[in-house]
C-alpha cells in the first residue's frame, strides 16, 4: 500500500469515468461527497448573499436598503438556507461521506444507492427552497413559530416547509447509512476502541439525525395541515397550543445544533493530534463525550423557551440540563489542549483553523452557559447576544472545522496540495473577519439591541458598522479558499499518499484513493493515533 | 486493480461488490431496516405526543368525540391487520424454505388483507363525512353519542374538531404507510413469482415484513387511543 506513484499514472475514483452520467448516477461514496461539495458550496454562497443583505441594511439605523417585509424575508432565507442546506449537511455529507468508509477500511457505505438518493433528496429540497425564494420567500424566521406561520403570514410556508422536510430525509438516510456502516463494515482488526474520533463523532451525529429529524418532519406536516385545512393543532383560536409547536420544533432543532458541531469536533480531534504529533489525550473520553453530547443534547431543548410562558420548574430543570451538556463539551476542549501540551506543533493551515476553532468554540460555548442561566437569559432573549452566541458556535466553530478539514484532507480528495501560504492567509482573514463581525454583537445584545429588526436606535450604529465591516472581511476569507482550491485542482503540487505523515487508514491508500478505496482490504493491527510509531517526516511548510 | 469487485468468497449474484460476504450484506440490510423503523417511531411519536397532550387538556370533549367512532369497524380492522401479520410471517417462512408458490400466495393474501383494511378505513372516513365530522366549515358535532349523560358538560365544538383533526392526521399517516406497504408487497409478489427469492437470498421479504409488522403495531396503539379508552357507555 505504500505507493509512491502520484496521480497521473494511477487509476483513482476521479479518473473512473468522465461523463456527466458517471457523476450523476455514481454510487461511489467519494464521488457523492464531491456532488455534495459542489451543491453545498453553492447554497453556502446563496445563504451568504442574504447575510450580506442583512448586514448592509444594518449599516445605518434607518431602513434604507430593505423595507421591513423584505428584511424579514432576507434573514429568514439566510437562516433556512444556512441551517438546512449548509450547516446540517456540510461536514457529514462532504467530509463524512468521503472519509467514513475509508477510515474504517470499507469499500463503500453500506447502502451506496441510498447514499445517492439522499443527495438527490438534498437537491430536490434545494430546488424547492430556491423556487420558494425566487417567487416570494418566507418571512417567519427559520423557526416557523405558530400561529404566525399557520394563520397569519401570507408567504410560502408550505413550500419552504416541504423543502426542509425533503432535506430532512436526506439527512435521515445519511445518518442511517453511517450507523450501519460503522457497525457492519469495519475492516478486520478495526475495533471500536481503534476507531478514529472523526468516526465516533459522525456516529453520534447520526444517532441525532435519525432520532431527531423525524420529529421535525411530523411537525412540518402538522403545520402544513393546520395551514391548509385549518385543522386545530397549534392555533390557540382553534383550541391548540403554540407551546406544543415550540416543544416539537426545538426537540429537533436544538439537537440539530449538535448535528452541526459534533462532526466538526471530530475534524478538530483529527487535526490537533496530527499536527501535535502526539496520540490524542484521553481517547476514550473524547470518543464517549460525543455520545454524551448526543444523549444530553436531546434533553435541553426547552432552554429556547424560557420566556415563552413555560412552567418555572420545567425551566429550572432545562437550565440545569443545559449546564450539564457543557461538561462533555468541556471535556473535549480540555483534551485538545492537553494534546497540544508538549506536542511538537506545526502551524499548518488546518492547524490554524483548529486552533481558531478552539478559541471560537470556547467563546460560543461559555456564552451558552450565560444563556443557560435563567436570569441572564430573560435579560438577553431575542437580542443580538443570542445571535452572536449561536453564530460563534454554528458559524465560527463549524466553518473553522469544515475549512480546516477541507485543507487537511484536500490532498487526499484531489491528489493535489493547496498553496500553503494562501491557506494560512485565508485562515487568518476568516478568524479576524469572524470576530470583528460577531464580537460587537455580544455588546449590542447586552446593551439591548433586539434581533430581527430592520431599524435600530442610532446609538448602536458604531458597533453595527464594525460588524458589517467584519462581514465583508469574512466574505473575502471564504471566497479565497474557493479560488485556490479550484486553482490547485489543476496547478497544485501533486500530493503524496501521506503528506502530513498522519495516522489513519485514509493516509495509507493512494491520493486520490482508488474507486474501492484500498487495493485489498486492510488489516488493522495498530491503535488509533499511534504517533510514537509513525516515522516523523518533515511536515510541509509554506512553499 | 480497482475494477475487480472482491466477490471472491461467494458467487451469489445478489452479493453487492462492497460487501465481503452475503451474511454481512444481510446483517447490514436488517440493521438498516431496524434503524429506519426507529425513525418511524419518532415520526409517529410526535403525533402521539400531540394527541395525548390535547386529550388530557380537553378530556371530556375528546372522550365524547371518540364515542362517535365506529368501534366494530375499528375492531374488525384490528383483526384484519393481525391476520395480515400472520400471513407476513408465513410469507417470510416460505421464502426462507424456498417455497416459491407458497410465498406468492402469502404475499397476495397480505395484499388482500391490506386492501381490506384500507377499504374499511375508507368506509369509516365516508361515515365521518356524512356526519359532518370532517374539520372545516361544515363541521358539526351533535351530542347524540353522549345522550343520556346529563351530568356531562356540553361538548365544545372546537375541541371536538381538534379530536377529529388529530384522528384524521394520525389514521391518515397510518393509511399512507399501509398503501406504501401494499405497493411493496405487490413488487415482492412479482419478484417472488419470477423466483428471485430462495433459501440463500430473501432479505427483501424479511425487511418488508418488518415494515409491515411495524405498521400493524402502530395501529395496535392507535385503536385503543382513538376508539377505546374512556368511551361513554
Amino acid at each position: 500500500m505504500a505507493s509512491v506513484t502520484t496521480i497521473p499514472e494511477r487509476d483513482n475514483y476521479l479518473t473512473n469515468g468522465y461523463g456527466i452520467k458517471s457523476w450523476l448516477l455514481t454510487t461511489d461514496h467519494k464521488r457523492i461527497a464531491m456532488l455534495y461539495l459542489a451543491s453545498i458550496t453553492f447554497f453556502f454562497f446563496i445563504g451568504g448573499m442574504f447575510a450580506l443583505l442583512v448586514r448592509l441594511e444594518l449599516l445605518t439605523p434607518e431602513g434604507d436598503l430593505l423595507q421591513a417585509d423584505t428584511y424579514n424575508k432576507a434573514f429568514t432565507m439566510h437562516g433556512m438556507i444556512m441551517v438546512f442546506f449548509f450547516l446540517i449537511p456540510v461536514v457529514p455529507a462532504v467530509l463524512g461521506n468521503f472519509l467514513v468508509p475509508i477510515m474504517i477500511g470499507a469499500k463503500d457505505l453500506a447502502f451506496p444507492r441510498i447514499n445517492l438518493l439522499s443527495w438527490y433528496l438534498y437537491i430536490i429540497g434545494g430546488i424547492l427552497i430556491t423556487h420558494c425564494m425566487l417567487t416570494g420567500g418566507v418571512d417567519t424566521g427559520w423557526t416557523f413559530y405558530t400561529p404566525y406561520s399557520t394563520a397569519f403570514t401570507n408567504t410560502k410556508i408550505i413550500e419552504a416547509g416541504l423543502a426542509a422536510f425533503v432535506a430532512g430525509f436526506s439527512s435521515i438516510f445519511t445518518g442511517l447509512n453511517f450507523i450501519v456502516t460503522v457497525h457492519r463494515m469495519r475492516a478486520p482488526g478495526m475495533t471500536w476502541g481503534r476507531l478514529p474520533l472523526f468516526i465516533w463523532a459522525n456516529y453520534a451525529t447520526s444517532i441525532i439525525m435519525i432520532l431527531g429529524t423525524p420529529v421535525i418532519a411530523i411537525t412540518i406536516i402538522l403545520v402544513a395541515a393546520e395551514r391548509l385545512f385549518h385543522l386545530g393543532i397549534f392555533d390557540p383560536k382553534l383550541g391548540g397550543d403554540p407551546l406544543l409547536f415550540q416543544h416539537l420544533f426545538w426537540f429537533y432543532s436544538h439537537p440539530a445544533v449538535y448535528i452541526m458541531i459534533l462532526p466538526s469536533m471530530g475534524v478538530i480531534s483529527e487535526i490537533i493530534t496530527a499536527f501535535s504529533r502526539k496520540r490524542i489525550f484521553g481517547y476514550k473520553f473524547v470518543a464517549l463525550s460525543s455520545i454524551g453530547i448526543a444523549i444530553i443534547g436531546f434533553l435541553v431543548w426547552a432552554h429556547h423557551m424560557f420566556v415563552s410562558g413555560m412552567s418555572l420548574y420545567a425551566a429550572l430543570i432545562f437550565s440545569f440540563l443545559t449546564y450539564l451538556v457543557g461538561v462533555p463539551s468541556a471535556i473535549k476542549v480540555f483534551n485538545w489542549t492537553a494534546t497540544l501540551y508538549k506536542g511538537s506543533i506545526s502551524y499548518t493551515t488546518p492547524m490554524l483553523y483548529a486552533l481558531g476553532f478552539i478559541g471560537l468554540f470556547l467563546i460560543g460555548g461559555l456564552t451558552g452557559l450565560f444563556l443557560a442561566s435563567l436570569g441572564i437569559d430573560v435579560h438577553v432573549t431575542d437580542t443580538y447576544f443570542v445571535v452572536a452566541h449561536f453564530h460563534y458556535v454554528m458559524v465560527g466553530s463549524v466553518l473553522m472545522a469544515y475549512l480546516g478539514g477541507m485543507h487537511f484532507w484536500w490532498p487526499k480528495i484531489s491528489g493535489r496540495m493547496y498553496p500553503e501560504g494562501w491557506g494560512r492567509l485565508a485562515a487568518l482573514i476568516v478568524f479576524i473577519g469572524f470576530n470583528l463581525t460577531f464580537f460587537p454583537q455580544f455588546v449590542l445584545g447586552y446593551l439591548g439591541m433586539p434581533r430581527r429588526y430592520w431599524q435600530y436606535k442610532s446609538e448602536y450604529q458604531v458597533l453595527n458598522i464594525f460588524s458589517t465591516a467584519g462581514a465583508t472581511i469574512l466574505g473575502v476569507g471564504y471566497v479565497l479558499p474557493l479560488i485556490y482550491f479550484m486553482w490547485s485542482m489543476r496547478y497544485g503540487k501533486p500530493a503524496t499518499d501521506n503528506p502530513w505523515s498522519a495516522a489513519g487508514l485514509e493516509w495509507m491508500t493512494s491520493s486520490p484513493p482508488p474507486t474501492f478505496n484500498f487495493d485489498e482490504t486492510p488489516v488493522v493491527n495498530f491503535e488509533a493515533y499511534d504517533y510514537e510509531h509513525i516515522k516523523e517526516k518533515e511536515v510541509p511548510v509554506a512553499h | 486493480m480497482h475494477t475487480s469487485p472482491a466477490a471472491s468468497t461467494e458467487h451469489n449474484p445478489a452479493l453487492r461488490h462492497h460487501f465481503a460476504s452475503v451474511e454481512q450484506q444481510k446483517n447490514s440490510a436488517s440493521l438498516g431496516m431496524w434503524l429506519f423503523l426507529v425513525t418511524e417511531i419518532m415520526f409517529f411519536g410526535g403525533m402521539f405526543c400531540a394527541y395525548l397532550i390535547y386529550r388530557l387538556a380537553h378530556f371530556n370533549d375528546f372522550a365524547a368525540a371518540s364515542s362517535s367512532l365506529n368501534i366494530w369497524l375499528g375492531a374488525g380492522n384490528t383483526v384484519v391487520l393481525l391476520l395480515s401479520s400472520l400471513t407476513v410471517v408465513l410469507a417470510v417462512n416460505s421464502a426462507q424454505r424456498g417455497k416459491r408458490k407458497l410465498l406468492v400466495f402469502y404475499l397476495v393474501a397480505t395484499i388482500v388483507l391490506g386492501v381490506t383494511f384500507l377499504g374499511v378505513k375508507a368506509k369509516e372516513y365516508h361515515d365521518k363525512y356524512v356526519e359532518h365530522h370532517i374539520p372545516g366549515a361544515d363541521f358539526n358535532f351533535k351530542e347524540e353519542h353522549t345522550a343520556g349523560h346529563d351530568e356531562l358538560p356540553p361538548v365544545n365544538q372546537q375541541h371536538a374538531q381538534m379530536f377529529f383533526s388529530l384522528y384524521f392526521v394520525m389514521t391518515g399517516m397510518h393509511a399512507i404507510h399501509m398503501i406504501i406497504g401494499v405497493g411493496l408487497f405487490a413488487g415482492l409478489a412479482v419478484m417472488a413469482w419470477k423466483g428471485r427469492y430462495d433459501e440463500n437470498y430473501n432479505t427483501p421479504v424479511e425487511n418488508a415484513g418488518l415494515y409491515w409488522h411495524f405498521v400493524d403495531v402502530v395501529w395496535i396503539y392507535l385503536f385503543p387511543l382513538l376508539y377505546l379508552i374512556s368511551r361513554h357507555h
